[in-house]
């Protein structure tokens, strides 16, 4: 774990606001909502908890986080330029032609470990990268970032089912519980509930917590270290469009970028 | 004339594979006996992992297992591994070129008893459409085994179809088995028939019989449909001047489509297609095979049909006359 002041996490998770919202309002089209309410959640990863390296992003023996709501790629293609994956200013050619950060997380991009865009398929991956680091011998984890309308997808389900039977403990699966799908609330769309005990029915050890709160990210993942035999999910209850008053549980802002009216109120409300 | 499964085979070579290469790990969905991955399974239980009925799983936890340094095989019938998990395949493997080899038993009618569900018709057609992969039809025993060894020595995605009954094996002695490159197994000058998997043997018994008509028939053996070789089916239109193409699968998007594509980009000529059609429904595989238009007897009568075409001058046969 890297030595880095709770003060320097919550101004890295400013800048990323900045930033997601920056690029995607470029691009002219996106997901904001689901980027915004997952920042904390890639920052305490990243800056943090995670052993990887820019340097060299096929390193064997790295953590793995595997964004399997790829949808919300901004999110992780600013922190990966954060981390200087690639250079900043490659993140304004997001979703143009030419592009290595296409609109839908794609292996192309140094970093991302998985090509997503169909819901539901992250987590099984992560229980194939988690089974080869077993295989191989090798400490290295997985992170697997959900979505909570994904839950709709019943593979994800085949997938809890597989990592338990095959006693995953280097598996985390963190679902970014923003309340909030495509077209509306995921209690109107398809109610989850009770979430957290579906998954400690399917053998997962199972953890809430507030998905802004850097403090509280660091201390469950801290948490899931010393859990054995079985896999772990955080349920991070967070609020989609994070930090940004017309936005914050607004389905409009799933999949819309701001105009640019919009986003200089938003840039003015991330400055305070 | 010698018969062997092309599934028995696979399970048999994959042991052997297993022994050879410590980074193959094998998938599969509760139908290990029928697979034969079995015989990998009872001796690397640790490289083994049993998904249960739950292919789009198993071809995401492929996809990862892939992108750590593992040479995968996933293996489940036919119809469970293209169609079922297709948006698994289609997203995780093959627009990310993993290196997962999906090796299905169980395709096409002769599948048999089972009924429609269970027949894998469509298969060819639905992997053909993924730019990155290499889709193998081996036609007996020995290129099953050639084949699964190339594709665990080739990095990239592979789908490699196997059937359910033993099949005669059509090649004798040493040959060889090159990704890409169709096989002569026949000289023969008045028409070539192209055939892969189950019907390259029909096609010679075909072409046999209408030697006895003075009928001079090629058959090619196109155990690889992707990447199509696309010299060979010229050379076979460009010497022959008609083809038959042969296939346990249906009209649309298989073998027959793809040479009508290079034949029609590079070279017209009067073609025929011996292919299925529609769904066919449950039966006995050989009652299946005469039922369904796809016994010796067919492919000769379509042979005839476009030897006689290339006689028209428009090479549009009695229709427009």
């Amino acid at each position: 774990m890297k030595q880095i002041s709770l003060d320097e996490l919550t101004a890295t998770a400013t800048q990323m606001r900045r930033d997601i919202l920056s690029v995607i309002t470029e691009a002219g089209s996106g997901h904001p909502g689901g980027s915004l309410s997952a920042v904390e959640l890639l920052t305490a990863l990243y800056c943090k908890e995670m052993r990887h390296d820019p340097a060299s992003p096929d390193w064997p023996d790295r953590d793995r986080f595997i964004l399997s709501k790829a949808h919300a790629c901004p999110v992780l293609y600013v922190m990966l330029a954060h981390c200087g994956y690639f250079p900043r200013e490659e993140l304004w050619t997001f979703r143009k032609i030419d592009s290595r950060l296409q609109g839908h997380a794609h292996t192309m991009t140094p970093g991302v470990e998985m090509s997503g865009g169909s819901l539901g398929q992250g987590l099984s991956f992560a229980v194939g990268t988690s089974i080869a680091a077993k295989l191989d011998g090798r400490s290295s984890r997985a992170f697997v970032m959900l979505g909570d309308g994904e839950c709709d997808e019943g593979q994800v389900w085949e997938a809890a089912m597989a990592a338990s039977h095959y006693h995953l403990d280097n598996l985390v699966a963190i679902v970014d519980r923003n309340g909030i799908q495509n077209d509306r609330f995921t209690s109107e769309v398809m109610d989850l509930e009770p979430f957290a005990d579906k998954w400690r029915s399917f053998g997962w050890n199972t953890i809430q917590i507030d998905g802004h709160s850097i403090s509280e990210v660091i201390d469950a993942l801290d948490d899931v270290k010393s859990v054995k035999g079985k896999p772990s999910v955080i349920l991070a209850s967070t609020v989609k469009g994070k930090g940004v008053s017309f936005m914050e549980n607004n389905p409009d802002f799933h999949g819309k970028a701001p105009t640019k009216e919009q986003l200089e109120l938003a840039l003015a409300e991330l400055e305070e | 004339m010698t018969t062997a499964s092309t599934r028995e085979t696979y399970g048999r070579t994959l042991l052997e594979l297993g022994r050879e290469n410590p980074d193959i790990v094998v998938l599969g969905g509760d139908l290990n006996k029928s697979t034969v991955i079995n015989l990998f399974a009872e001796e690397f239980p640790d490289r083994f992992f049993d998904m249960g009925p739950a292919e789009q799983n198993m071809m995401s936890i492929a996809a990862g297992l892939a992108s750590s340094g593992k040479t995968v095989f996933a293996s489940t019938f036919a119809v469970f591994g293209s169609g079922r998990p297709y948006d698994q395949i289609r997203i995780g493997i093959s627009q990310a070129r993993l290196n997962v080899k999906i090796v299905v038993t169980h395709a096409g009618i002769t599948t048999g008893e089972d009924g429609m569900s269970a027949h894998g018709i469509e298969d060819l057609s639905l992997m053909c459409a993924l730019p990155s992969f290499t889709v193998l039809v081996p036609a007996d025993g020995p290129e099953t085994d050639l084949a699964v060894r190339k594709a665990a020595a080739t990095p990239g995605p592979f789908y490699i179809r196997l059937s359910r009954p033993a099949t005669p094996v059509v090649h004798d002695g040493d040959f060889d088995f090159t990704i890409g490159c169709a096989e002569t197994l026949r000289p023969g000058g008045d028409a070539a028939i192209i055939a892969c998997g189950t019907m390259v043997h029909t096609a010679l018994a075909a072409a046999q019989a209408l030697e006895g008509e003075g009928v001079s028939c090629r058959v090619l053996n196109m155990s690889t449909l992707q990447p199509a070789d696309v010299s060979a089916i010229v050379a076979a239109a460009e010497e022959t001047g008609a083809i038959v193409t042969a296939e346990e699968h249906l009209r649309h998007g298989g073998l027959g489509s793809i040479v009508a594509q290079v034949l029609a980009e590079s070279c017209p000529t009067p073609m025929q297609m011996v292919a299925l059609t529609g769904y066919a429904e449950s039966g006995a595989p050989n009652l299946l095979i005469e039922k369904y238009g796809l016994a010796p007897a067919s492919v000769a009568d379509a042979v005839r049909k476009v030897v006689a075409r290339k006689a028209q001058p428009t090479g549009n046969g009695s229709a427009g006359s």
